[in-house]
């Protein structure tokens, strides 16, 4: 496995449910739960564009709130639920908001969608029908390079409203 | 659903891209998704702290003996086994993927770690201990030129610019900066490299985006016949805007480490290494003259250029001073213009592919002395442009450099852009705003630019002589391939040498062939991997210089004309009629006039494939079809070093409406308008997405980005907490109209639009902010503090 | 960017963290939300031997109304101050700053008690805690002790915390009649540390300031309280000519207290410049919310 990292210790012994399923797994106390995610689980959506807790890719969901992968420890999810990007849509149905976002061409290289998907999430939850304003707001702590953001803007939009519905 | 189609067919329909359910659900494919051979070991670089020292020793002992280390390489191990990256100028400074003895900026590689995981390698990296003795470092591009780090210096002339600016009624000079920012793809790069000792060979995963002059670069480099390189993408690339052409040294580096460790290796690269040594876009700084007649009319031009390009010349570098060179008039008749390009090196990372290459650089300068020019002779702006853009009966247009504009009607882009923007109505508030308390200063900036997209492969050459041009071969032209197949039920496969980083060039391929096929979208799987053993490509293939929707798309139209030809050809045998006279629609190959007579491609292809005894007389068995085109008119430069560096030509015209608050130097956009004309548009939803991602791309330079050295050439944007990347709060929504003369040149008509506001919008918003503050110059970016110095420095700081 | 080795401990109730804070002292790192640590240690510019995990503990989220103040638990999340309807009546200025601490996603992380102990000069909490007066409870095996704001901030990233000593509670004033408040902050880009920022905390009585608290933001090694431009204010009617003189008074007496560095992103002389522009900004806003409250 790739970004084990060499413990100081014995690993130690965590259980972590992710997107329903329970792992139990060593884990070396340095290693990031982004790596963990993606290396040690093999759930790649949750990306990795800058591993300081600035561009938001690989945003999570850690017992039902939004957090950045990047700045937690995988020991530190020990006990917790974590939901990524793979859990969203169920079956052959995506949900409600990817369908938005490919309704309105909201991502081109689409690295940093699933943090914007997961960070998009857990606002509607609190914010349920926000403003243009609002979204930019939230998405401000989202980079991307690539769209300019008014697409992702528009469909978060729509997705709110169609939810409001 | 899977979209709309449109009425004529689907090229300018807008389905959805067929790139979008993988990556929404977390299943995209990028380069550190994968794991295409088992074993690899992981590297980390130890990298240099300072901008320029001797390396007098490295001690890899202590790294070599810590936990999971396999072995740590030195500059000079990598030196042995390979060779230096070659460059497009001779007699530049000699480059190695790993410092040799010298390293000459801040970041740059000096040893490699090859270790089990990343942590025990970066671990590692940090116990190679190497005895530097510092140099002084050279940073500033005009310090450069003084102490005479001159690559090349060439000068060039077309008309009689001296005598015309001599005898001009007005002359206005500027000096123009552009400083250097970085396109920051939000995943980094990445290399997994398997060198096999039996066959002396080396096979390449990297997430590299072209263009594949650089296969060769970097076969060179590793010491390899270019065939026994063999270099593939991952299906997905998250972003990359020219800078993951910079990959290439990376595949070097990794490869060659691969080679002497008998291992395979794998290299993500973090984005603290990305900050520091990915490249960015040159420092340049312009001096420009301009003759004025009293009417407004452009006379001549004179450019006294100095390009940053960094502690070496990365190939294809200097070719961001040289894209634009059969531009340099941008949209206006001038024909009288001098140039002078000088390329320097300086002690900070080297240069390479920026979004809209070059062309940021050039129109800052450009589009800021016309506005100073109108200033000066109480023009308006607007009127100003009007009175020297190309008229739309002069095309096809040869510019003063030998550039070659293919269609256009930039006067009636320029009104639509002015109503839609209501140019004069902002005029009138400005005036009326005039007599206000004078905090808040409404500004109005144009920019008018030719966009070019089809690079001629040949114009880097202009950076040498004719005479030294003669003694190389010539390069010209820009091509691509594409590779079509019908499988035996009638379903299309296409495999594109593209190389997309998001761009739907899957979505739209599948929207040609399906057009030229008859068939729907769906019935087309495209495949935009490279693999150089397998696609059809050309040293131009890739994905740079705005250039799939005039020529990729083009090669996917032209494999699958041939394929229509095959297919009418034998349902033109079954149905006894001429092939001719054969349509294919609707799944079908039907007699024209005669829709019950037909046959299904369905059962055209089961014959092709199942019984080739059928196939009509002469008739190649088969249904693959490998087409290649190139772009028309790319010659090489010629001995008057006139040079058609682009096949295709957009125009944009952006009128931006900013408010500037003297108080805090904030700049608020309060509108933003851009005319395109792009010619054919072959989905106008991902057209869209291009023009307002690269609109981004050109705000953040103008508002908030810089690569930012101090004098010693130290990094002080090494973060994302420093280097400020427009976010979803600083760019505002972009309104976006579109004219369509569709070009000649390019088999579709369609023309590059990628780059176009990247181009226009620091010229766009430098002019706005200037025309609100009323001052001649500032640079770029203007951040409110930034602009607050400039206004207390004319006593002009907005007091509370 | 992977962190370097550490030992991590996550204990289990209050009394063994300190014990292993006691053990480690210098050593040992407490991990909060991780916003500002974690990617220290990503960048290896952090190398805590050992690693305290405090986000299990329980009881270090609470919230207490008493008499005047409100007592938060030091791990109370940013997201919670943000958006508690029972916080943002009691606490406007500290509601006020909260969509200014980095952004939506890493407020869910982030906590009050960690913002504070970091004692990042350029922080919106420290500002307002200052501001409105407040202070920290510091617990060590040796016992606990409160720390005013005014003592906790010594310098950028330094806080008056010992080794041994975990931050965990935080004691806010409430605002009571006649108080109104004021909060802004001047950044490039939204989210972002910002280049100088202001907050103000009001009294009105009959019609004129009767108490004020000016305190600034990224404009010095730590927060700063601008007495002698709050001095300035008491006695004023705002509303009137003579207000304005004050408020431009109190604004220029706010700059001059400033003591802020040149970087990368700004001058010196444009942050002093916003100090006052800033300082005005929330005198203004206070003022105008002492009113409405009145
Ligand atoms: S990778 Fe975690 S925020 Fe960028
Ligand atoms: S779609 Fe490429 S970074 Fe957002």
């Amino acid at each position: 496995m790739s970004g084990s990292g060499e413990p100081v210790g014995p690993p130690r012994e965590i259980v972590v449910t992710v997107n329903g399923r329970r792992y139990h797994e060593a884990a070396p106390d340095r290693i990031l739960l982004s790596d963990f995610l993606r290396h040690r689980l093999g759930l790649t959506g949750t990306h990795v564009g800058c591993e300081h807790g600035v561009c938001g890719s690989c945003t999570v969901h850690l017992d039902g709130a939004a957090a950045r992968a990047c700045l937690l420890l995988a020991v530190q999810a020990d006990g917790a639920e974590v939901h990524t990007v793979e859990s969203l849509a169920s079956g052959d149905r995506m949900h409600p908001l990817q369908e938005a976002f490919r309704e309105h061409f909201a991502l081109q290289c689409g690295f940093c969608t699933p943090g914007i998907l997961m960070a998009t999430l857990d606002f509607l939850t609190h914010n349920p029908t926000p403003t243009r304003t609002e979204i930019a707001e939230m998405l401000s702590g989202q980079l991307c390079r690539c769209t300019g953001y008014a697409p992702i803007i528009d469909a978060i939009a729509a997705a709110a409203q169609a939810g409001a519905e | 659903m899977n979209g709309t189609g449109a009425p004529g067919g689907w090229i300018g329909a807008v389905p959805h891209r067929v790139e979008d359910e993988a990556l929404l659900r977390g299943r995209g494919r990028f380069i550190d998704d994968l794991s295409p051979v088992p074993g690899a070991m992981h590297l980390a670089l130890a990298r240099s702290p300072f901008a320029h020292a001797q390396i007098r020793g490295i001690d890899v002992s202590a790294a070599q003996a810590a936990p999971g280390v396999l072995a740590v390489l030195s500059g000079a191990d990598l030196a042995a086994a390979g060779r230096p990256l070659g460059a497009v100028i001779r007699g530049a400074t000699e480059h190695y993927a790993v410092a040799v003895d010298v390293v000459r900026y801040a970041g740059e590689p000096v040893a490699v770690v090859v270790a089990r995981d990343r942590y025990l390698a970066e671990d590692a990296a940090e116990l190679v201990e190497v005895d530097y003795e510092p140099l002084e470092a050279v940073v500033d591009p005009l310090d450069a030129a003084e102490v005479g780090h001159v690559v090349s210096d060439r000068s060039f002339r077309y008309g009689d610019p001296e005598a015309v600016l001599a005898g001009a009624p007005l002359v206005v000079r500027g000096r123009f900066p552009f400083g250097r920012w970085i396109a920051a793809p939000v995943e980094c790069f990445g290399v997994i490299a398997d060198w096999d000792h039996s066959t002396d060979s080396l096979t390449v995963w990297a997430n590299f985006q072209g263009p594949f002059t650089l296969h060769t670069v970097a076969a060179g480099a590793l010491g390899l016949p270019a065939a026994r390189l063999r270099l593939l993408t991952p299906p997905d690339s998250g972003g990359s805007f020219g800078v993951k052409a910079g990959v290439f040294g990376y595949i070097v580096l990794a490869g060659l480490t691969s080679k002497i460790c008998g291992v395979p290796v794998r290299w993500i690269e973090d984005r603290v290494e990305h900050l520091a040594a990915a490249g960015s876009a040159t420092h340049r700084v312009t001096d420009v003259e301009a003759g004025f007649a009293a009417d407004g009319e452009l006379l001549a031009l004179r450019y006294d250029v100095i390009e940053d390009v960094g502690a070496y010349l990365r190939a294809p570098e200097p070719a961001t001073l040289y894209r634009m060179h059969g531009s340099l008039t941008g949209a206006y008749t001038v024909r009288h213009v001098a140039v002078r390009n000088r390329v320097v090196h300086t002690n900070r990372c080297p240069t390479g592919l920026n979004r809209g290459f070059g062309g940021p650089q050039l129109y800052l300068a450009l589009e800021r002395i016309m506005a100073r020019g109108a200033a000066r002779l109480g023009l308006d702006p607007a009127a100003m442009a009007r009175r020297n853009l190309v008229a739309p009966e002069a095309f096809p247009y040869r510019t003063a450099t030998g550039g070659l504009y293919d269609s256009g009607d930039y006067a009636a882009c320029l009104d639509d852009a002015l109503q839609a923007a209501d140019y004069d109505g902002r005029r009138r508030q400005q005036a009326a705003q005039s007599t206000g308390d004078g905090r808040r200063r409404l500004g109005i900036g144009l920019a008018c630019v030719v966009e070019p997209s089809i690079s001629n492969m040949g114009y880097i050459s202009l950076a040498e002589t004719a005479t030294e041009r003669a003694r190389g071969w010539p390069k010209s032209g820009n091509a691509e391939g594409a590779t079509l197949a019908m499988n035996p039920l009638g379903g299309v496969t296409v495999r594109l040498s593209t190389v997309p980083q998001g761009q739907g060039h899957r979505t739209v391929a599948a929207q040609v062939a399906a057009e030229v096929l008859g068939l729907r979208p769906a019935d087309v799987e495209v495949q935009s991997e490279m693999d150089t053993h397998v696609n059809a490509w050309t040293v131009s293939s890739g994905n740079y210089s705005s250039r799939f929707a005039g020529i990729g798309a083009a090669a996917v139209a032209e494999a699958a004309g041939r394929l229509a030809e095959k297919l009418r050809a034998i349902a033109g045998d079954e149905l006894e009629c001429a092939p001719d006279d054969i349509e294919l629609r609707d799944g079908q190959a039907r007699v024209v006039g005669q829709p019950d007579r037909g046959v299904s491609l369905r059962r055209l292809a089961g014959a092709a494939h199942w019984n080739p005894e059928s196939l009509p007389e002469g008739l190649e068995p088969g249904l693959a079809v490998t087409a290649f085109v190139s772009a028309p008119n790319l010659d090489p430069p010629n001995d008057a070093d006139e040079v058609a560096s682009s096949a295709a030509h957009g125009f944009v015209v952006d009128v931006a409406v900013v408010e500037v608050d003297t108080l805090s130097g904030e700049v608020r956009i309060l509108d933003y308008v851009t005319v395109h004309d792009a010619g054919t548009l072959l989905h106008p939803r991902l057209v869209d997405g291009q023009i307002m991602g690269s609109f981004a791309h050109g705000l953040g330079p103008a508002l908030l980005e810089q690569t930012v050295h101090d004098p010693d050439g130290n990094l002080l944007t090494g973060s994302f907490m420093d280097y400020l990347c427009a976010t979803s709060t600083e760019i505002p929504e972009l309104r976006i109209l579109h004219r369509c003369t569709p070009s000649p040149f390019t088999p579709l008509g369609a023309k590059g639009l990628g780059e176009g506001n990247t181009m226009s919008a620091p010229a766009a918003l430098a002019n706005a902010v200037c025309d609100a503050l009323g001052v001649d110059d500032l640079d770029l970016p203007l951040t409110a503090p930034r602009i607050w110095e400039v206004l207390a420095a004319a006593g002009e700081r907005g007091e509370r | 960017m992977k962190p370097p080795p550490f030992r991590y401990v996550r204990p289990a109730d209050l009394g063994e963290a300190l014990v292993v804070l006691a053990t480690h002292g210098d050593e040992a790192k407490v991990l909060a939300g991780g916003c500002s640590l974690v990617p220290m240690l990503n960048m290896r510019l952090a190398r805590p031997e050992v690693l305290v995990d405090v986000n299990g503990l329980d009881g270090l989220a609470e919230v207490h109304a008493g008499d005047g103040t409100v007592t938060t638990g030091a791990m109370l999340r940013q997201s919670v101050l943000e958006r508690s309807p029972q916080l943002r009546g009691a606490l406007p200025l500290a509601a006020a700053c909260a969509p200014h601490i980095g952004h939506f996603v890493t407020r869910n992380r982030g906590t009050v008690g960690g913002s504070l102990a970091h004692a990042d000069a350029r922080g919106e909490l420290p500002l307002v805690l200052l501001t409105l007066g407040g202070s920290v409870l510091a617990q060590s095996q040796r016992g606990q002790r409160a720390i005013a704001a005014e003592d906790l901030f010594v310098y950028h990233f330094t806080s008056a915390l010992e080794p041994d000593e975990l931050l965990t509670e935080v004691r806010w004033p409430v605002a009571g009649p006649g108080w109104g408040y004021g909060f802004a902050e001047m950044a490039q880009r939204h989210g972002d540390y910002a280049l100088a920022m202001a907050a103000c905390a009001l009294r009105r009585h009959d019609g004129a300031v009767a108490e004020v608290r000016l305190g600034l933001g990224a404009v010095a090694d730590r927060p700063l309280l601008a007495a002698d431009a709050a001095g300035a204010l008491v006695g004023h009617d705002l509303d009137g000519p003579a207000g304005d003189v004050a408020v431009t008074e109190a604004a220029r007496l706010a700059a001059a207290v400033a003591r802020p560095f040149d970087d990368l992103h700004a001058s010196v002389a444009y942050r002093r410049h916003l100090v006052g522009v800033l300082s005005e900004r929330v005198i203004r806003q206070a003022w105008l919310a002492a009113g409405e409250g009145a």
